[in-house]
């Protein structure tokens, strides 16, 4: 009779380090994994399905809802794709406008990265501080779009609204209490002993697994591959920008840390341009029958009052053919295929979620590691579910 | 060995660092609210429950025409239309189901008469389903109200939309 060597622990998925509901499965030799399986599954939202019943428009909100840290990025990479399809081009003042919300998000996520991951790994504070310094962000949210979270900001053919007033000021206050702020925080993880060894060295991952993978975003420009959709295949104006791809060579949570705290400057650096260079124009491309008239428009001018019709009752019909928009999302490599179908519902939407894909390197990083390693390997993946387990059924 | 000294000098030079910046925080102010007694205003366009105009002689601006009910994404609004005294259109039955909406504001955006909007007011929680059935009585603001409701609604208008131009 043989002996099983191996002990199998089942993780989640209700534990309160796979931030949701990851099940992971792993098998150990003591306490070192010799197999990690993730299993998904757990958090079935149908979001591709629910657009699918839905006039384009009206599609919008579903995708503030896929990512609930990064809502900006999604409805920018759903909007550039139907635009892309009905071939609408937008008013350089959104685009600018388009690229500093985009930005504002990334922050906003990798804060929430920051203050979760550490709070994973022991270090209760850096979750309070980060959170903190998002309630600026999440401010400039409410102020545009009406709400924290879910904003539904970033509308098919420019914005929902002009952008407030004390827009350019509450930025450019944001970017300075952060900018400040964030000295504290590498003053305490940077060169913090306890956190230099739960990370370094940890939750390896080379840089050929991650193209392998075909996993995108930080954690593989972590493993020494810059690349970043911003720079390689601009939308949305980006070529206009002047900003550096961050890459860590180090291949390990650690390096995914510096890496994620440069991108913050980074992205602070480009919301600076952005507010500064911010072109006047308006917020909304003029496309009758497609995108809506201003409000005011429509109490005076009855081509409007029809078109406002129209466009809330029957939608815009999008031409037949397939567009693919992948944009650089906080996570990753976000893109939007579309299928249109001459009527006014997609036909088909498929998202490539990058929580989901990357999620893929788990067994990679976890497997010879320590059993205490999984939480910081699942944390440096950076996961949020809603937009993970949508493709999994 | 190099290592070693380096872990060292991180224990007792960066690490009290570290320790500083958490100190510090004793003598600043927090940020957070007592919140049930103070409360942090939203802004302007916040989206929070719905309210539903009046003209300024009081009737109500909503002519059941369907276009916020066509815009919802959520299929949380019912309605079924009138006729007042007058021969105008009016809603009989004006129904909002807050478990179904989602804030999205889109009701707000389509509707043609600047009768609904989402207020100011987020709490709204209730022990049972049906309170979250919002009826017209319940939405509708109240009829003699101080300030000019008509100047209100032109004003929250510019205000959410920015426009700037004199409203003719
Ligand atoms: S806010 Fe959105 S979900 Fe709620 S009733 Fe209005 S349109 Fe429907
Ligand atoms: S609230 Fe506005 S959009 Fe809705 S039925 Fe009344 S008038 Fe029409």
């Amino acid at each position: 009779m043989s002996i099983q060597k191996t002990m199998t622990i089942n993780m989640g998925p209700q534990h309160p380090s796979t931030h949701g509901v990851l099940r992971v499965v792993v098998e150990l030799d003591g306490e070192t994994v010799v197999k990690a399986r993730p299993v998904v599954g757990y958090l079935h939202t149908g979001i591709e399905k629910t657009m699918e019943s839905k006039l384009y428009y009206k599609a919008l909100p579903c995708t503030d809802r896929m990512d609930y840290l990064a809502p900006m990025s999604n409805n920018l990479g759903f909007c550039l794709a139907v635009e892309k399809l009905m071939d609408i081009e937008v008013p350089e003042k959104v685009k600018w406008a388009r690229v500093c919300l985009a930005e504002l998000t990334r922050v906003n996520s990798h804060l929430v990265w920051l203050g979760t991951h550490a709070l994973d790994l022991g270090a209760m504070s850096m979750l309070l501080y980060a959170f903190r310094e998002r309630e600026l962000i999440i401010d400039i949210y409410e102020a545009c779009g009406g709400q924290r979270m879910m904003t539904s900001y970033i509308r098919v053919g420019g914005l929902a609204h002009e952008l407030p007033k004390d827009f350019e000021k509450k930025v450019r206050k944001m970017i300075k209490v952060i900018r400040e702020r964030l000295n504290d925080y590498e003053t305490l993880l940077t060169n913090n002993e306890i956190f230099i060894q739960r990370t370094r060295g940890v939750a390896l991952l080379s840089a050929e697994d991650a193209i392998n993978l075909s996993l995108s975003g930080p954690l593989l420009r972590g493993s020494g591959v810059a690349r970043d959709l911003r720079k390689d295949n601009p939308y949305s104006g980006y070529e206009n920008f002047d900003f550096d791809v961050a890459v860590s060579n180090s291949c390990d949570a650690y390096g995914r840390y510096l890496l994620r705290i440069e991108e913050i400057r980074q992205s602070l650096r480009i919301c600076e341009q952005a507010i500064d260079g911010m072109p006047e124009g308006p917020y909304r491309a003029h496309v009758p029958g497609v995108v809506l008239p201003p409000k005011e428009d429509i109490m005076y001018k009855m081509e409007s009052m029809i078109f406002h019709f129209k466009i809330i009752t029957e939608g815009f019909k999008a031409p037949t053919g397939s567009v693919y928009q992948a944009i650089e999302s906080p996570k990753g490599e976000l893109g939007f295929f579309i299928t249109g179908d001459g009527t006014t519902q997609p036909r088909r939407v498929r998202v490539r979620p990058p929580s989901f894909i990357n999620l893929a390197a788990l067994p990679k990083m976890c497997e010879g590691g320590l059993f205490s390693d999984v939480v910081c390997a699942i944390g440096s993946i950076d996961i949020v579910w809603e937009k993970l387990t949508d493709d999994v059924v | 060995m190099k290592e070693v000294i380096k872990a060292i000098g991180n224990v007792f030079i960066s690490m009290p660092k570290g320790l500083f910046v958490t100190f510090k925080h004793l003598f600043i102010k927090p940020v957070t609210l007592d919140y049930p007694k103070q409360k942090n205003p939203m802004s302007p366009r916040y989206r929070g429950k719905h309210y539903l105009e009046r003209y300024d002689d009081g009737t109500e601006r909503c002519v059941c025409c369907g276009l916020c009910a066509a815009a919802c994404p959520a299929d949380a609004i019912y309605m079924e239309p009138d006729e007042t005294e007058k021969g105008e259109r009016c809603a009989k039955v004006y129904e909002i189901n807050l478990l179904r909406c989602i804030f999205c504001g889109f009701c707000e955006e389509a509707c043609p008469e600047e009768a609904i909007f989402l207020g100011q007011e987020y709490e709204f929680s209730a022990g049972d389903r049906d309170s979250f059935i919002w009826t017209k009585e319940e939405m509708l603001v109240q009829h003699p109200r101080k300030d000019n409701p008509l100047k209100r609604v032109i004003r929250r208008v510019r205000k959410v939309y920015g426009v700037t131009d004199k409203v003719k």
